[in-house]
């Protein structure tokens, strides 16, 4: 698995590739919370389009990444997931908590829109 | 004769990219769709992790796997000899998580019977876990000859 960040602005995109899983969770998780704090970013996006499979293991990343941004005053949203992806977030209910959208652009306004009316 | 392989490594989280890559190639004869391997991928990535993290607690042991092909089905057998599960039914729940301070979300098994046909766990404190998940495969040619 690998990763990239992006800045947009307030927003922080964090790209991953490959397959998420418990091996790599524990280091992904770190460096997204390193990078969330450290840019005081008011939006983060998890963006999925370069992942082949996620286990469990990421519905704690996000979750976790979610709690994190809450205590900001942020907000979080997913963008990519493929099929498979997108079960594990509904099947744990993760849908009801951040927005799952097709792609970054489409995010960013989201995210963009919430932080004015707040 | 049977068609199976099987095969054992040590329980390290290393080995979970290896685990899901061989039962995914031994699956790919069945000519599975992108969208099955993955889910494939994910069960076995379930199974495994959770021998490495409940099964062995993060300490030493082996994992067993033993895949078989039966007409178009794929049943994969993942067994540890580790600290098996007391209570496999409150387990299997969904959300249900034995470390709920870590970023467990309690959704494994869960997302095996998900993504799988059967699920069947057997379990014995002390002795050791068996998982034994099955899944048809929808072979693409019969797709596409319909």
């Amino acid at each position: 698995m690998k990763w990239d960040f992006e800045r947009k602005k307030n927003l922080l995109v964090a790209k991953i590739f490959g397959e998420v899983d418990h091996h790599f969770a524990g280091a992904l998780r770190e460096e997204i919370d390193r990078q969330v704090i450290n840019s005081g970013a008011k939006g983060l996006i998890l963006d999925f389009s370069g992942v082949d499979m996620m286990d469990s293991s990421g519905i704690g990343i996000i979750m976790g990444r979610c709690r994190l941004m809450e205590s900001m005053g942020g907000h979080l949203c997913v963008t990519g997931a493929n099929e498979p992806i997108r079960k594990i977030i509904l099947l744990s209910g993760l849908g009801k908590l951040v927005g799952v959208c097709d792609s970054i652009e489409k995010a960013e306004k989201i995210l963009n829109t919430t932080n004015e009316i707040a | 004769m049977k068609d199976m392989m099987k095969c054992e490594f040590p329980a390290k989280s290393v080995n979970e990219g290896f685990a899901r890559v061989v039962v995914s190639a031994f699956a790919s004869r069945l000519d599975p769709t992108v969208e099955e391997l993955a889910e494939i991928k994910t069960a076995v990535s379930e199974a495994v992790t959770n021998v490495i993290i409940h099964g062995y607690q993060g300490g030493e042991g082996i994992i067993y796997i033993e895949c078989e092909i039966k007409e178009k089905n794929l049943i994969v057998k993942i067994s540890d000899k580790g600290a098996g599960i007391e209570n496999v039914q409150l387990a299997r729940t969904p959300l249900y998580t034995s470390n709920p301070d870590g970023e467990r979300s309690g959704m494994g098994f869960t997302v095996m019977e998900t993504f799988m046909d059967e699920l069947e766990v057997k379990s014995l404190p002390g002795v050791g876990t068996t998982i034994i998940m099955k899944k048809q495969i929808s072979s693409q040619e019969d797709e596409a000859s319909e």
